[in-house]
């Protein structure tokens, strides 16, 4: 495939999916190792009523004020949730399903209530994302990465994704060793004066920034399968945390990759015409990753533990 | 209106949409207990969004083979096998890889979704046209309900109900104990695979109402509800079943009432109303019942040291005390003991002196440890043993001014 076809309409999807990916596994390496894994699904779930409400205050798809909505309503489903657990003294689990379906099932409601068949708003496009749709029209072949008037058309979620996922980096590089310590032992961490409510509240809102994030490009289906597939596939390969991050950037890329590319060409090397969701697919790849180390990898079994009944 | 769609009175749609509902809440009200009950409640959220590709697979094949591509039993073959595919792989890898549950179901939802979301995709470019009836699947749609439909629902329902009827105390026991349960020889691990079957049933039932992704709420909604209001786990079953129920009925009536009114949001949202109500208003486990405690344990406290203060001639600073001690006729306005004050002052000291002597003495040692600083010593001694105890401490002293 040639550059003049390739940089436009592949190479932004591409890198958005990847940071994206990214963005979502490197939190997601401590949600799993700290059993919070569904923070994940409950946030993508609630996202909906906080961009349904943003958009009824302001009357227009603008991308803003719906990352404040959506930022806005994690935030609302995390203080929900752990006020239901204290006072109502439920489970997390339990308490978590009855806030984020409650939600959904608000923005729903608001959805069909509201009149937004003028404008492209819609539950399907919330969930599946629009990946295949993020094309850079302006650019003409690779020289075009140093054309600045060319790169001014690059699509708007490109440089917001790519912030966000240094943002995590960065929390992830600097917070390092409190994080690494509050999640294996936070009784220890708690004697060497790590505050480990803030730090675990500061994980959940970065991992609820990237999720806004990246549901803003994606939709909420890569948000769910990048915060637990890459860091749970990257857990069957070693016993380190340091190698797991790196097993499990090394995942989200993949299936980032091969999902886009699967998603836009397998159909056609099948003899189909048209491309299927490339979200699905990449969602789709990462399992896979997970069910190959699953059944192969090196660290795959409880070392030591005792089987739970 | 809304009196017309809950006496049945809004057409025969509006009636088979609000029996179908309340059929299916008080189906997933009960199961969805066990689940609960089990610490798993988020299983479900796993099964329901593992339903899709085979929704997706169920409706490609009945195109190719030339049939109507929403024949409901079809769709829902299809769901409850791709679901339970969902559930044997989330049960493989926690019992055999080291991941933890949540992290099973995380994957299983995601990556069966996605890959529902993918068969989507391709029979949208199958280029059929009828698969409008499908994205009704993941929000539920009951606009074009059918009578066979409703009979489905109806006997997958009542199927469910019974099964669970059936095997509820083997559930009931590995749910509260499984170490216990293992020990009496029962096969835990499939009393877990035939209650998560269960919820599939429900599950696969009650999409064509609510849809996969609400589906959820009804599993877990109406069991937390009832928790709040009994402490025995076959009285949260039946409440579980009623708040189904009246959710499903309510909710299908108020969505009939009024057009652009969906009915599985609003089933579920008035599923969340009743759980407000409980977690506000419950009698023990209730927010209201823990404030008034609260405060009538402050109340206790306070009246207590004030007594004690008053007893020993101490001055009083605090507001609230001298507050409550007012209001119960222990002193007057201006801070000086009534005559009923004193009386009660010279009790509780010489209360706290007896106590003083239980905790010291080991005979006393079980009595001992039931001090709290509040309890009444008459509601742990008997009347000799005060007495015996009155004796050695010596008679009554008199209170100074």
């Amino acid at each position: 495939m040639s550059g003049e076809e390739f940089v436009p309409l592949s190479l932004t999807p591409l890198l958005i999916g990847t940071f994206a990916a990214i963005a979502c596994a490197l939190p997601g390496n401590f949600l799993v190792l700290r059993k919070q894994a569904l923070i994940g699904d409950a946030i993508s779930h609630v996202v909906l009523p906080g961009i349904v409400v943003a958009f009824l205050l302001t009357g227009a798809i603008s991308t803003w004020p719906m990352m404040l909505g959506a930022a806005g309503a994690a935030v609302v489903a995390v203080v929900m949730i752990e006020a239901i657990r204290r006072l109502g003294q439920i489970e997390p689990g339990a308490a978590m399903g009855v806030v984020f379906t409650t939600m959904f099932a608000g923005g729903v409601l608001l959805l069909e209530q509201t009149d937004t068949s003028t404008v492209h708003l819609d539950v399907e496009h919330a969930l599946y994302g629009n990946l295949e749709s993020l094309i850079w029209l302006d650019a003409a072949g690779w020289s075009s990465l140093l054309d600045v008037q060319a790169l001014a058309g690059l699509p708007p979620e490109l440089p917001r994704i790519a912030l966000t996922m240094v943002g995590v980096i960065l929390f992830t590089w600097l917070f390092w060793r409190p994080l690494k310590i509050s999640t294996f032992d936070e009784g220890f961490a708690r004697t060497i004066g790590i505050r480990t409510g803030v730090l675990g509240m500061a994980l959940v809102i970065t991992a609820a920034i990237a999720a806004v994030a990246a549901f803003d490009a994606v939709g909420s289906i890569i948000v769910i399968a990048m915060f637990i597939c890459p860091p749970a596939a990257a857990r069957m390969m070693t016993n380190r945390l340091e190698t797991q991050i790196v097993w499990s950037v090394l995942f989200a890329t993949i299936s980032a990759i091969s999902g886009y590319v699967l998603a836009g060409y397998g159909p056609l090397w099948l003899g189909g015409a048209d491309a299927v969701s490339a979200a699905g697919m990449i969602a789709t790849i990462s399992g896979l990753l997970l069910a190959l180390t699953a059944v192969l990898g090196p660290c795959r079994t409880r070392s030591g533990a005792p089987s739970q009944v | 209106m809304l009196w017309d769609a809950l006496t049945l009175q809004l057409g025969y749609n509006a009636t088979l949409v609000a029996i179908g509902a309340t059929l299916l809440g008080i189906s997933a009200g009960v199961t969805g207990t066990f689940l609960f009950l089990r610490k798993r409640a988020l299983v479900s959220d796993a099964i329901s969004h593992a339903t899709l590709p085979g929704v997706c697979l169920a409706f490609m094949a009945l195109v190719a083979f030339g049939g109507d591509g929403r024949n409901l039993i079809g769709l829902l073959v299809g769901s409850a096998i791709s679901a339970w595919v969902g559930l044997l792989c989330m049960n493989w890898l926690t019992r055999h890889t080291r991941l933890a549950e949540d992290a099973a179901i995380g994957a299983v939802l995601s990556v069966f979704f996605g890959f529902g979301v993918v068969l989507l995709t391709v029979i949208q470019t199958m280029g059929v046209g009828r698969q409008a009836g499908l994205e009704g699947f993941l929000l539920g749609s009951t606009a074009g309900m059918l009578w066979a439909d409703a009979l489905v629902i109806a006997i997958g329902g009542a199927a469910t109900l019974l099964l669970v009827m059936i095997i509820r105390r083997p559930m009931t026991m590995v749910a509260f104990d499984p170490e216990y349960a293992a020990a009496r020889g029962l096969p835990v691990h499939r009393i877990d695979l035939a209650m998560m079957g269960l919820v599939m049933a429900v599950t696969v039932v009650g999409l064509k109402i609510v849809g996969l992704i609400l589906i959820v709420a009804l599993l877990i909604i109406p069991p937390v509800t009832a928790r709040f209001w009994t402490e025995r786990s076959d009285r949260v079953v039946l409440l579980a079943g009623i708040s189904g129920g009246l959710s499903g009925f309510l909710g299908a009536g108020i969505s009939a009432s009024a057009p652009n009114l969906p009915t599985g949001p609003i089933i579920v949202l008035v599923s969340f109303g009743s759980f407000a109500l409980s977690l506000l208003f419950a009698p023990v486990r209730g927010v209201l019942a823990a404030v008034l405690r609260h405060l009538r344990f402050q109340r206790r406290v306070h009246i207590r040291q004030g007594l004690l203060a008053l007893a020993q001639g101490q001055k009083i600073y605090e507001p609230l005390t001298i507050r409550l001690l007012r209001r119960a006729g222990i002193v007057r306005a201006d801070g000086v003991a009534t005559d009923e004050g004193k009386a009660r002052a010279a009790k509780a000291l010489r209360d706290e002196k007896r106590w003083e002597f239980v905790r010291a003495d080991q005979a006393h040692e079980a009595t001992a440890a039931l001090y709290d600083g509040l309890r009444d010593i008459e509601t742990v001694l008997t009347r000799d043993q005060i007495a015996e105890i009155d004796r050695r401490i010596g008679g009554p002293q008199e209170v100074m001014p």
